[in-house]
């Protein structure tokens, strides 16, 4: 292929998108870092922990957010494109049959949702929901 | 106390003992951030619900710390086991220092 | 644990790809409390020459906004109908009445919803529901009047349409009405502001597309007032009418003004045969 000045800033302005395309979680560390202070960089397991949130939501002020962690005795939610990562935390009483719960969360922008379940026998479990968060086309 | 809060919850008025209920909770509350400005430029300052406990007969079955990420009229599902008749206590913390509670009596047998 | 299910429908995988044409809602339906059964798809009413189904907005919503509405628990705009519940008791004005005082339950109210904006003969005009109301605290209960699209209003036009929910519309354009109804119809193909949008441009021609990342409705208003999720408040027709309008970059006509009222009859008679679904919940 021959590269004319047009094609290469072309593909220029391409690779530009991506790179801000990749820089979206813009406090992802400020969730590292609250999620390590959760945790105390203990060790993180997958699957006993599962959270249910729309792939995409209409809009970012009212997010159904729902997980279910058999075995948990406390869960708390993160969202890790937020100003503030905590969103909650729930601790399970003796008198909680699942643990889990649902709730509606907001969201700044397109981002992951993070549950961190700490188990009954101390170690931790996690699940991450991505959920594109759309920009209306009427401010009604 | 902040205008206009008001709980409501849903709990089934019958059960049989040791069964799983699904419980619903909403309380009407504008949540508001601290992350909004006022059409000054002031930033409009923090003022939501910041914990939610269920209790059963003196017993909890779950206690949630929320952050100004929950969403206005904040929402939450979640199951209890009854194991006798009783009621259930629902409370509310507002960061004015405002607590709202209800109650709701369930029927086992 | 048992939730309510929360997949994620066609009408979210398609927002994904905002170049594409798409023009068909979903084929959710609508029962509310597993009790009152919603028409949400049935055929235009034969003065709608444009369009031959007509569809909910509800339809166009992805099915976690959808779940919202499906149960009154679960529905944030009934905070707003039980806010109207209690004003519905409270006796206010120089009269020492109640809504209650004359009209006992709001239940005595099934069957209002559906047939507004109509026309009142005592009157000489075509009136809202919203005026209906204020007519009643002026000149019944000595009260002074509400904002016409304040909060007690909508919440009290919340409480007085979900008693309504899952009748038909059915809104009177014939006789005199239809000089109001005409009027109405003239301003929906009338295009308006900068960006030279008629209500009809948007949501005759083009329900179904996208609008940036939103899903165009049909725009019927059989579910208003609306809850919607981004202010998190029951909207009133008239302020959804000034929000559209404005969008189109025009200065827009005032809530309650001749020409809304004119057009909330006109797009109330669109939606003929539609279930009342007030409270909705919408994005």
């Amino acid at each position: 292929m021959e590269m004319t000045r047009r094609k290469l800033l072309a593909f220029g302005s391409g690779t530009f998108v991506l790179a801000t395309l990749s820089s979206l979680p813009a406090f992802a560390t400020l969730t590292d870092d609250a999620i390590a202070e959760l945790t105390g960089g203990a060790d993180m397991g997958e699957g006993a922990i599962t959270l249910t949130a729309p792939e995409i939501a209409e809009n970012g002020n009212t997010v159904p957010i729902a997980f279910d962690a058999p075995g948990a005795a406390e869960v708390t939610l993160f969202a890790d494109g937020n100003p503030v990562p905590n969103v909650a935390t729930f601790k399970f009483g003796p008198l909680s049959a699942s643990r889990g719960a649902s709730t509606r969360i907001r969201l700044a922008t397109t981002q992951n949702v993070v549950a961190i379940a700490k188990m009954e026998d101390g170690s931790f479990q996690m699940a991450k929901a991505n959920v594109k968060v759309t920009i209306g086309g009427c401010g009604g | 106390m902040a205008s206009g809060v008001k709980p409501r919850v849903k709990v089934p008025k019958k059960a049989a003992a040791g069964e799983t209920i699904t419980i619903k909770t909403l309380i009407s509350h504008k949540m508001e951030s601290g992350q909004r400005k006022d059409d000054d430029g002031n930033v409009i300052p923090r003022s939501i619900i910041n914990r939610f406990t269920a209790d059963f007969n003196g017993e909890n079955v779950i206690d949630v710390t929320l952050e100004p990420a929950i969403s206005t009229n904040p929402y939450f599902q979640f199951e209890a086991v009854v194991p006798e008749s009783g009621e259930f206590k629902f409370t509310w913390y507002d960061d004015d220092g405002s607590v709202y509670d209800t109650t709701k009596k369930i029927t086992v047998g | 644990m048992k939730y309510t299910t929360i997949a994620i429908g066609s009408v979210a995988a398609l927002v994904l790809m905002p170049g594409l044409a798409m023009s068909d809602p979903d084929e959710d339906s609508l029962t509310i409390n597993g009790d009152i059964s919603i028409v949400t798809e049935t055929d235009a009413p034969a003065h709608t020459e444009n369009l031959s189904t007509i569809y909910s907005g509800w339809r166009f919503r992805s099915d976690e906004t959808q779940a919202f509405q499906m149960d009154d628990f679960d529905n944030p705009g009934m905070i707003g109908v039980e806010n109207a519940m209690v004003n519905w008791e409270t006796v206010d004005g120089s009269a020492g009445k109640s809504c209650a005082s004359c009209h006992e339950g709001p239940e005595t109210m099934a069957g209002v919803r559906a047939v507004y904006p109509k026309w009142n003969d005592e009157k000489g005009k075509v009136t809202t529901i919203e005026m209906e109301i204020n007519d009643c605290r002026t000149t019944h209960m000595g009260a002074q009047k509400w904002k016409y699209t304040g909060g007690d209003m909508t919440d009290m036009v919340a409480l007085i349409s979900s008693v309504s929910r899952g009748m038909p519309v059915n809104v009177a354009i014939d006789g005199p009405a239809k000089e109001t109804w005409e009027q109405g119809k003239e301003l929906y193909y009338t295009r308006t502001g900068q960006l030279e949008l008629s209500c009809a441009n948007c949501h005759e021609d083009s329900y179904g597309l996208m609008i940036r990342a939103d899903h165009l409705s049909q725009g019927h208003i059989n579910g208003f007032p609306t809850y919607r999720l981004k202010n998190t408040k029951l909207n009133s027709v008239h302020a959804r009418f000034k929000g559209c309008v404005r969008d189109t970059r025009a200065e827009t006509y005032k809530p309650g003004s001749t020409e809304f009222i004119a057009l909330e009859l006109y797009v109330a008679s669109r939606g003929n045969g539609l279930s009342v679904e007030g409270p909705s919940v919408r994005n």
